[in-house]
């Protein structure tokens, strides 16, 4: 227990420290804040503006006004809100496979790191192997045999597909604090491998685990996306890749007036991605300070 | 002789890839096969509906797997490994009687022709500009094509294509949406003359944008911090003490050592790429082997799903073992090494 609530208090330490250097930096603390308000407004914006209910005969296809900011769908219904309301899906998604392929990679990368020999190279061999194999291609091709009904069951495929690349960063991260002074000090004086992992090295590698869960975040709302396109994920709830598919299949690409209807949910997802990445690198900045000057 | 044999970087690099391959068979045998909704029962089930015997139909799904439903599994997959091993991945079921591999011969061209030459464009390019906003750090130029590339580098290249269309076709209305879908235009063979070239290089050139965008991001992120890194090296410094001339450093010691890390890159940019084009080549229907899997994907055509994954992959590892003996080549210190993992 003990190992637990120095790993948790340690953690906390680490993350103030994170959080004050990060609002020195300008991009970082608006990706940030940026991140914070998608996810925000996708989980409870849906409470204040819930989904329009009926079509919209008047009002269809048209430009942004001030009445709808981001213009209307083929069916007259306000983009802006449709993209309120589309949100959830994909944060939910992006986290869980985040989470998921973290905590495998994390896992399977300090375990190899720490036993070494036979098995460490024998994980490692199979991790390039794994990593050279086209990842989306394949999910797409499990993705129709599977019946994929819910958000929890398509995390758990993509992580499963998507942690190899980060476990082979986790196993290099714990070598080199491995080697650090301080670990090899408390390996000589014995203090037991589960505290040395909990107290000393998984919280000075929270910030690098944190990073690299972001970026399988992106990949993951990169996937997400992609399989709705192809037709592949159900199409019953609405999401950012949904409409931006139902909009293509209603010909929209080919109809300058109602192109908003692919743009406000395009732009919802580049915004998302592009905030997920500045804050992300802004991060990595801030953990690794030799690449304050260099970026 | 043995550790001679174990220790041969090329012998050790064909090994892994026949393993990676005969991997990828066995996942695709099995996820077809094995999982739950299974497609052989899909297909029967399919077939009987269609008016067919339930005998009769098995057969034919037998027939268009190359499988024997009647063996038990491993002898199964023993065939289907031997089937395939001649070169033989099944027929299409959508289309019937059409042989997989004759499909995917028809369009792995136009993937190889888009792909390679985007690779190519995106490598000189990123390379080039990555050295330049190195060299010319914290001017406006750096700044500029350092953020433009991160934004690149975030957004999915899929939405680039989107956008692209959108842009190109329907707000400017520049390039005619006719261009921009297909490999060729009706009427135009395959032959060595200037209008064949002509036409496919206009099919093919907002894909070719596409792709080069949403992949040259990250080469001059890359590049850029290996330029930096390797102008910190005592050897630069040595060599400007010495009077030799920024051009002749820039070439014969920074780009030369900046450059070199980036080749193992290359392979996983070309898995990254041909699994792109499963959503670009949609996006623009040009005829490839994106296109053939993503329309294979929606019709359920499992026997042409599973066959143009195989040879995707195929063509991903030995463009990966391609990539590691050109790097192997220009670096003699991994071929030393023995892998240098």
């Amino acid at each position: 227990m003990n190992a637990w609530r120095d790993f948790f208090i340690g953690t906390l330490r680490e993350t103030g420290k994170t959080l004050k250097l990060l609002a020195r930096n300008k991009m970082g603390m608006f990706g940030f804040l940026m991140t914070l308000l998608i996810v925000l407004l996708s989980l409870f914006g849906p409470l204040i503006w819930p989904p329009e209910t009926s079509a919209n005969v008047a009002d269809i296809n048209q430009g942004p006004s001030l009445k709808h900011w981001l213009g209307t769908d083929f069916q007259g219904q306000d983009n802006l809100r449709k993209v309120i309301n589309g949100g959830k899906d994909i944060v939910t998604i992006a986290f869980l496979t985040g989470l998921i392929a973290t905590t495998i990679a994390v896992t399977v990368g300090s375990i190899s790191a720490f036993i070494g020999g036979t098995l460490d190279s024998m994980m490692m061999e199979l991790v390039n192997i794994w990593l050279t194999i086209p990842k989306f291609p394949l999910l797409a091709v499990i993705a129709t045999v599977i019946k994929l009904n819910d958000i929890v069951t398509l995390s758990i495929l993509m992580a499963l597909l998507d942690w190899p690349g980060l476990a082979r960063q986790v196993r290099a991260q714990v070598l080199s604090l491995k080697k650090r002074d301080y670990i090899e000090a408390a390996t000589m004086l014995d203090l037991g491998t589960r505290d040395i992992v909990f107290r000393e090295i998984l919280p000075n590698m929270m910030s690098f685990i944190v990073v690299s869960m972001i970026f399988t975040m992106t990949f993951a709302i990169y996937q997400q996306t992609g399989l709705v396109f192809l037709g592949i994920v159900p199409y019953s709830s609405s999401n950012w890749g949904v409409m931006i598919s139902a909009a293509e299949r209603r010909g929209v690409l080919f109809t300058a007036s109602a192109s908003w209807s692919i743009l406000a949910p395009m732009g919802a997802i580049v915004l998302f991605q592009l905030a997920l990445i500045t804050f992300a690198r802004s991060l990595e900045e801030v953990f690794n300070p030799r690449l304050r000057t260099s970026v | 002789m043995v550790e001679r044999i174990t220790n041969n970087f090329i012998l050790r690099r064909i090994v892994k890839a026949l393993f990676t391959v005969w991997l990828v068979t066995t996942i695709t045998f099995f996820v077809i096969r094995a999982m739950p909704g299974n497609a052989v029962d899909i297909l029967i089930q399919d077939l009987t509906a269609q008016g067919m015997s339930a005998d009769d139909a098995r057969t034919q799904a037998a027939s268009l797997l190359s499988i024997n439903l009647n063996a038990p599994a491993h002898e199964q997959y023993l065939e289907y490994l031997a089937n395939v091993t001649r070169g033989d991945l099944g027929r299409s079921y959508k289309s019937r009687g059409l042989f997989v591999t004759d499909l995917v011969v028809q369009v792995l061209p136009w993937t190889l022709f888009s792909v390679g030459l985007s690779l190519l464009i995106t490598f000189v390019l990123g390379i080039a500009l990555g050295a330049i906003i190195a060299y010319t750090r914290d001017s406006w130029i750096d700044h500029l094509i350092s953020n433009l590339a991160a934004m690149l580098d975030a957004v999915s290249p899929y939405l680039i294509g989107l956008l692209a269309i959108l842009l190109l076709n329907v707000t400017w209305k520049l390039v005619p949406l006719s261009e921009m879908r297909g490999a060729l235009s009706p009427g135009i063979q395959p032959e060595f003359s200037f209008e064949f070239f002509a036409d496919a290089f206009t099919h093919v050139k907002v894909l070719l944008l596409v792709y080069v965008l949403a992949s040259v991001g990250s080469w001059i992120l890359i590049m850029k911090s290996n330029t930096i890194t390797t102008l910190g090296e005592d050897y630069v410094t040595v060599a400007r003490a010495r009077g030799l001339s920024d051009f002749r450093i820039l070439t014969a010691y920074v780009g030369r050592n900046a450059t070199l890390p980036l080749f193992t890159r290359l392979a996983i940019s070309i898995g990254f790429a041909v699994g792109g084009s499963l959503l670009l080549e949609s996006l623009f229907t040009y005829r490839g082997v994106g296109f053939l899997l993503a329309r294979a994907i929606s019709e359920r055509d499992y026997p042409v799903m599973q066959g143009v994954f195989l040879v995707i992959t195929i063509s991903v590892v030995a463009a990966n073992l391609v990539a590691d003996f050109l790097y192997g080549w220009l670096d003699p210190r991994i071929r030393i090494a023995g892998g240098g993992n």
